[in-house]
Parts: C-alpha cells; sequence; structure tokens
C-alpha cells in the first residue's frame, strides 16, 4: 500500500516536472509583447496596417537577428474593435504572460482606462503619437509613455506650420480657425492647447464636433460652408478623415487649407478621395515608402518567406511605418533596459519602463537600425517621457504623400506650463504625490 | 428522480409564497451561492475576476433592471444604455463634489438620477406602445450621448471628456483587490437580484405583467396604466443605472460617453431577449451569453484552429467569432423563441420525469 503511493506521488511529481519545465525554459528567454490591435470595425482600415506593422517588425528581429541579444521576442494579438471595455479584457487577459514588456492600447480611449491600471500592475504603456497629452510628464505619470509627440504638440505645430504660411503669427489675428474633431477623447485632447494658442495669437478658435464614427458630417460641412473658416484643422480617424475630405470637396472648401493631425495622414484616409484630396495636409511623424532598410529587410526577412502579416504592397505605408516605429521603440526599450539589468535576460515591466526612461537614439543609432530618415531622433529621460515634439508636414498630390516641410518644434515654452499645471491636477485630484528625484535612480 | 416534488407538501401559506417552494431548487441555489462566495474566490484567476467574472455580474444586474421594463412590464426599451450613462455620472459626480461621499450611497444616487431620468423618458409610454416606444426610447440614448458629451458641467469640465475615479472605499475598505471587486458586484446583484424577484412575485410585479399582456384590460379591472408603467420605468432604471455606475468605477476606472453608446443598449435588450422575457433567472443566462461567449470563442478558436493543423489570423477570429455568436443567437431564437429560461424551466420539467419518461 505504501509502496503503491509512494509510487503514484512520484509519478505525478515526474508529470508535474514534465509539463512544467518546458514551460519555465521557455519563460527564462522569452520577451512577450502583448498587441492590441483592431482589425473589425470602423477604424480597421487604419488598425490593420498599424498593427501588421508591429508584427512584421518582431518577425524580421527574431529571424534576423534571433532577437534582442537572445531573447527571443513572443508576441500575441488580442482584437479591440476600438471598444474601450474589449481593451481592457484584451489587457487583464495578457498582463500575467510571462514575460510581459509593455503595451501599447492603439486607442486614446483604451490608454485613458489603462493609465490607472498600469501603475498596480508594473506595466508600461507606450502610447505613440496618442493619449493622454498630459502624461509626457513622467514625474506624474510614471507609466505612460507618449513618444515622439502627443496631441497638444500636434495641435501646436499645425498653428506654426499656418503661421509661418501667413507670413508670421501676428497675421494670425482675425483669422477663423475650425477644428473639425472625432467627438471623443481623441478629438476633445487639443483644445485646451488651441484656445491658448487663440487667446495667444488673436485667431478665432470654432469647434465642429462630429458624432463617431465620423460618417454623417453633413450639418457640420454645413456649418463650415456658412462660417467659412480660413483654415480646418482635421482631427479624425478612421472612416472620418475620407468623408471630410469629400465633403469638403462637396462643400467647395479648397482641400489645401485643410491640415490633418498624423491620424489623418494616411494612405487609407486619402486613397478614396484621390485627386479631391490633392494639397491636403497633414502631419507627418514619420515618413511612408518601402526604400528605407527596416524596410527592406522585413521584405527579405519576412515577406521573401512568405511570413508577413498583410499584403506586401501595404509594407512601409505611413501606418505601417508608424507600426514598425513603435514596435522598434519598444525594443530600443528591452535593449536598454537589457544594457543596465543584464545582457540576454528577461526583462520585467519595471526594467522595461526604466530602459524606456533612458531612450536615446541618435541619428546614428538610427541609421544603424535601418531608420535613416524615416523619423527623428528621440532622447528621453525621467522628467520628460516623449523625447521629442517635432514634426513635419506632408501634402497629398493625388497619388502619394509628399514631405513638403522641415521639422517643426513645438512650442514649449506653451506646452510645458500647461503640462506641469494639468499634471498636478491629476495628482491633487487621485491625492496622489510626484515622484522624487531618488525615484528616478531606481529600476522600480 | 432527483428532482421529484412529491411528498414535498405545503401546509402554511408561507410555505407555499416562498420564492423557490421546491426542495431541490432550494438546494441548488444555496449551493450556487456558496460556490460564488466561497468556492470562486479560490479557483478563479486575476484574469477571471477581471476580465470575466465583473463584467458578467455587472451586466447580469443591468439585465434584471432591462427585464423588468421589456419582459416584466411589456415596455420596449433601447435607452438602456442612457440609464447606465446617467447612472455612471450621476455617481461620479457625487462622488467629485460632495466630499467624503461614501460609495454606497454614491450609486445609490447615482441609481436614482437614473431613475428620474427614466421616468422622464418614460413619459412617452403612456402614449405609446411597442415599436414605436422603442424609437422614443433611442430618443433618451440619443439625449444622453449628447449630454455628456457637450455639457462640461457634468464631466467636471474635464478637457477631453473622459472622466475617472479611484480610491474607492466602501466601510473603509479600498476596493483596489480584483477579488474585493468581485465581492462587492456579487452582494450587490445578490441583494438587487432578491428585491426585484420579490417585487415581481408581489402585488405591483402583477400589475406591470397584466399591463404587458394587455393594458386595455388591465386598465378595466382597476389597474392604472400610468402608474404601473412609470414605476416600471422607474424601477428598472434605477437598477439598470446602480449597474451603469459599477460598470464604470469598478470594470472601467476612466470612461467616456462611447461607454455607454447605443451598442450598449442594444446588448442589454438582446440579453433579455435571449435570456428570457419575464424571467429573472433569464437575465443570468442572458449576461452570460452575451459577456462571455464571445471571450470564450475569442480565446477557444485560435487553439482549435491549432488542433485542426490551419492557423487563423486575429482578424479572421474576430470575424468567426461574430459569426458564430450570430449564428448561435439565431439558432437559439428558433429553437427556443422564449429563451434560455424557459429552455432551463424544460430540464427541470424533463428531471421530474427522469429517469422513466411516459
Amino acid at each position: 500500500m505504501k509502496l503503491r503511493i509512494q509510487l503514484i506521488a512520484g509519478a505525478l511529481a515526474l508529470a508535474a516536472a514534465a509539463v512544467s519545465a518546458p514551460s519555465a525554459m521557455a519563460q527564462a528567454k522569452e520577451q512577450f509583447f502583448p498587441l492590441l490591435s483592431y482589425r473589425t470595425g470602423p477604424y480597421a482600415p487604419n488598425g490593420t496596417p498599424w498593427a501588421n506593422g508591429k508584427q512584421d517588425y518582431l518577425k524580421m528581429i527574431n529571424a534576423r537577428d534571433g532577437g534582442i541579444n537572445g531573447v527571443k521576442l513572443t508576441y500575441e494579438e488580442c482584437e479591440t474593435g476600438y471598444a474601450t471595455d474589449r481593451g481592457v479584457e484584451c489587457y487583464e487577459r495578457l498582463k500575467s504572460h510571462p514575460g510581459v514588456a509593455l503595451f501599447d492600447p492603439q486607442s486614446t480611449g483604451i490608454t485613458f482606462a489603462l493609465t490607472e491600471k498600469a501603475p498596480v500592475d508594473k506595466i508600461p504603456l507606450i502610447t505613440l503619437g496618442y493619449g493622454l497629452s498630459i502624461s509626457q510628464d513622467g514625474m506624474a505619470f510614471k507609466w505612460n509613455f507618449p513618444l515622439q509627440g502627443s496631441y497638444w504638440t500636434g495641435a501646436d505645430i499645425i498653428i506654426q506650420a499656418i503661421a509661418k504660411r501667413e507670413g508670421g503669427f501676428d497675421k494670425l489675428k482675425g483669422k477663423k480657425i475650425a477644428l473639425v474633431y472625432h467627438d471623443s477623447p481623441f478629438g476633445k485632447e487639443p483644445i485646451p492647447l488651441l484656445q491658448e494658442r487663440a487667446r495667444m495669437n488673436g485667431f478665432e478658435l470654432q469647434l465642429l464636433p462630429v458624432t463617431a464614427p465620423g460618417v454623417e458630417q453633413k450639418a457640420t460641412w454645413l456649418q463650415v460652408r456658412q462660417s467659412r473658416p480660413d483654415y480646418v484643422m482635421l482631427w479624425g480617424w478612421g472612416v472620418m478623415n475620407s468623408t471630410a475630405l469629400k465633403e469638403a470637396q462637396a462643400t467647395g472648401y479648397p482641400r489645401d487649407k485643410m491640415y490633418g493631425v498624423w491620424w489623418a495622414g494616411a494612405e487609407p484616409d486619402v486613397k478614396d478621395v484621390g485627386e479631391g484630396a490633392k494639397g491636403y495636409h497633414a502631419l507627418a511623424l514619420n515618413t511612408s515608402g518601402q526604400q528605407p532598410k527596416v524596410m527592406q529587410d522585413i521584405l527579405k526577412y519576412v515577406y521573401a518567406k512568405g511570413q508577413g502579416t498583410g499584403p506586401k504592397d501595404d509594407v512601409g505605408s505611413v501606418l505601417y511605418t508608424r507600426g514598425v516605429i513603435i514596435q522598434m521603440l519598444s525594443n530600443e526599450a528591452v535593449r536598454t533596459a537589457q544594457a543596465r539589468f543584464g545582457k540576454g535576460k528577461v526583462m520585467s515591466g519595471e526594467q522595461v519602463r526604466w530602459g524606456l526612461e533612458n531612450l536615446n537614439l541618435t541619428q546614428a543609432k538610427l541609421d544603424a537600425l535601418g531608420f535613416n530618415g524615416v523619423m527623428r531622433p528621440i532622447s528621453t529621460s525621467c522628467a520628460d517621457h516623449m523625447g521629442s515634439t517635432a514634426a513635419r508636414i506632408e501634402t497629398w498630390d493625388g497619388k502619394k504623400w509628399n514631405i513638403t516641410s522641415d521639422y517643426i518644434e513645438a512650442d514649449e515654452q506653451i506646452i510645458k506650463p500647461m503640462v506641469k499645471a494639468g499634471a498636478a491636477k491629476y495628482l491633487a485630484d487621485k491625492k496622489m504625490t510626484p515622484r522624487t528625484p531618488a525615484d528616478c535612480q531606481s529600476e522600480g | 428522480m432527483l428532482y421529484r416534488e412529491n411528498g414535498q407538501f405545503k401546509t402554511t401559506y408561507r410555505a407555499d409564497q416562498q420564492i423557490f417552494p421546491i426542495t431541490q431548487d432550494r438546494l441548488f441555489i444555496g449551493a450556487l451561492l456558496l460556490v460564488a462566495f466561497a468556492a470562486v474566490p479560490w479557483l478563479a484567476t486575476d484574469y477571471f475576476f477581471n476580465a470575466i467574472l465583473i463584467p458578467f455580474l455587472i451586466f447580469s444586474l443591468a439585465a434584471v433592471g432591462v427585464n423588468i421594463l421589456v419582459g416584466y412590464c411589456g415596455q420596449i426599451s433601447l435607452g438602456s444604455g442612457a440609464f447606465m450613462a446617467v447612472g455612471a455620472y450621476g455617481a461620479y459626480n457625487f462622488m467629485v463634489r460632495v466630499p467624503g461621499m461614501p460609495l454606497l450611497v454614491a450609486l445609490i444616487l447615482g441609481g436614482l438620477c437614473a431613475t428620474l431620468f427614466g421616468i422622464l423618458f418614460g413619459l412617452p409610454s403612456l402614449r405609446v406602445k411597442g415599436l414605436y416606444l422603442a424609437v422614443t426610447t433611442l430618443a433618451a440614448q440619443f439625449f444622453s450621448d449628447w449630454m455628456f458629451l457637450r455639457i462640461s458641467w457634468l464631466t467636471n469640465d474635464s478637457a477631453s471628456g473622459s472622466v475617472s475615479v479611484s480610491n474607492l472605499q466602501v466601510f473603509g475598505l479600498p476596493l483596489d483587490s480584483s477579488l474585493g471587486k468581485y465581492f462587492f458586484c456579487l452582494s450587490l446583484l445578490v441583494v438587487i437580484a432578491l428585491l426585484a424577484k420579490n417585487l415581481v412575485r408581489g402585488a405591483i410585479g402583477r400589475e406591470w405583467m397584466a399591463i404587458r399582456d394587455m393594458d386595455v384590460a388591465a386598465a378595466v379591472i382597476g389597474i392604472r396604466p400610468v402608474y404601473a408603467k412609470l414605476s416600471a420605468f422607474a424601477v428598472s432604471s434605477f437598477i439598470i443605472g446602480v449597474a451603469g455606475a459599477l460598470w464604470a468605477f469598478v470594470y472601467l476606472g476612466t470612461w467616456e460617453p462611447a461607454a455607454f453608446s447605443v451598442d450598449q443598449s442594444f446588448r442589454l435588450l438582446f440579453m433579455v431577449i435571449i435570456g428570457g422575457m419575464g424571467s429573472i433567472m433569464g437575465s443570468f443566462f442572458g449576461a452570460g451569453f452575451i459577456v462571455i461567449l464571445p471571450i470564450a470563442l475569442s480565446l477557444s478558436l485560435p487553439v482549435l484552429a491549432r488542433l485542426l493543423g490551419v492557423s487563423i489570423s486575429t482578424a479572421g477570429i474576430s470575424h468567426a467569432e461574430l459569426m458564430v455568436f450570430g449564428g448561435l443567437i439565431v439558432w437559439f431564437l428558433i429553437v427556443e423563441p422564449h429563451g434560455l429560461a424557459r429552455l432551463w424551466s424544460i430540464g427541470k420539467q424533463k428531471l421530474r420525469l427522469w429517469p422513466f419518461p411516459h
């Protein structure tokens, strides 16, 4: 009897070891990237290339370099459909996966919901070019990283571009600028900055909301027809952008007086309108095209082997490139963290956070990574979670996007006090205290 | 054999009028509560709590509310999302504006805001019925969408229109762990579902059902339609409002008006139709079907595909999920138009004769 129990116990122990051993081994060497994406719903045409870019870059790094310093990169996609509740579900599903590095929620609404949860779970969020504008302040938002720019920097750059075109900020006085925006946190975020700018530069700001998802804009453009603003800023996403351009065409509003945010400046936004969108300007965080070395590598190591995530022609499109950039920055954060906490090890969320806070991608490093000319160098710090505030203007010529300006830096003198004040109010509302300088040194 | 009521004689009115007159039912419910309160906290993981159980509980609560209005009183409503939103933003405003406001009181006050809103938008029900009423309640939905996007006072002048709550406490205990949130939602659900069950068994529930079955006849026998319809709107929107506040406070934490869009109204209506109109039990089935099934499908489809040796893309999964889900709804409603609750009671009926059906 006793022998039998021992035998059974031994067998059980063996079975347990057999089951747990491979997974323990796998855990040791895999950095996991949860990929929240939306390939269905009204925003799918824009969400899909973005998601493909992230996935293809991961595949390419695994195929070309065998991961980061020998740590293999794994991923799992979770479909959110751009809905906040589904996004929260995805986050909960993927956050406890071993080796989880960081989240890119891919939606402003989901970012808002996760901003509360990330500090508890100690997982950083990167929100490249979207999310909460005040989270630029790393002393208040320890876990948020709006790399490359926020809606406030974007709005400021558009105003600067318009001023330049008019011949100086003093020429903006008495002008009328309309903001046609997606009626959601995404669209409303730039308003405080624009109001500040309107007060400073003396232009009149007209706010024209469009109900999500944005296919119904007749009333909005009727207002544009009535009030004839000097410029229209387009703060749209997905189907809203092409609809707005079609409506502008129908209204007879000159397209070259329209400036879109960087989420309104990709191929799906203008392709259907084609010639009708000719002259339309938008902000560009990155270039497009298949010439950069990184795209060539993706074609060579992923698509040539038939493992591409999407159609080959989409590689290098604006949003695809943005997905690649986001994944590259995530990888580099892991690499930076590894340089401090141990090469060839799987980084924890806290360590990746440190890596994100100490990113320093110089032009030379970007060139080495194959991103020559694609984007601006970026360098973050404990206090500055954005790293770069510049963007260029691109213009649609009826067939493709062309970069038509130099990099324009957002005006820190306006944005900084607003970020400080907003972050202070946020902390006060939540009854939290800002981080101490000592906290910046810590890895946690 | 197992489910026999032979020999269970009721000798008092009390025994005859209890919620579950059959011993087996009482045992089953007792066991279910025991599992929910004692076993689940041991077994469930963090993901289960945060992503499945808590949404399920909150939507069950909302479905109970919708069932009172749609199932018991027969007033088809497409404004349930709006009632949820009013509950959520009402509770939020009480939390933000009144210092030291306890969470429970804020939830109840939020529910009361929803009650007022519900009564207001229930007024058309005195004149129009059926599909016409459904369309007028859509007005509530659009009005609330507009109100919470445009009136910045209601969102505490938040620049982006999204609001958040934090440091939630119940009786001095912080509500930050998933277990705590689960217990909180579960307790509220049990209390409110019990109250609702008793309400629909009592005089007022009978009035609602009389109005549902034939309002003219009900009026003839002395039931005041104004009172019955508006009380159904009031009770239902109170419960939906509390559920909305829970959805915003406990599940999302930070939310925007889009969290309570017209989609939410449709989902709630589907829960009631699929779960079973006029059945408190059906509300739980409906919520389970609508909340859990898509998640279960999205988790199981990739595994299933791998077993069959094919790989399936994320987009493919979510499309397949929609198709399977839609197909199941159609199939269920053809097989049992009275909802899952009816299937449940058929099952019980069959069990009475088992194993010797005649």
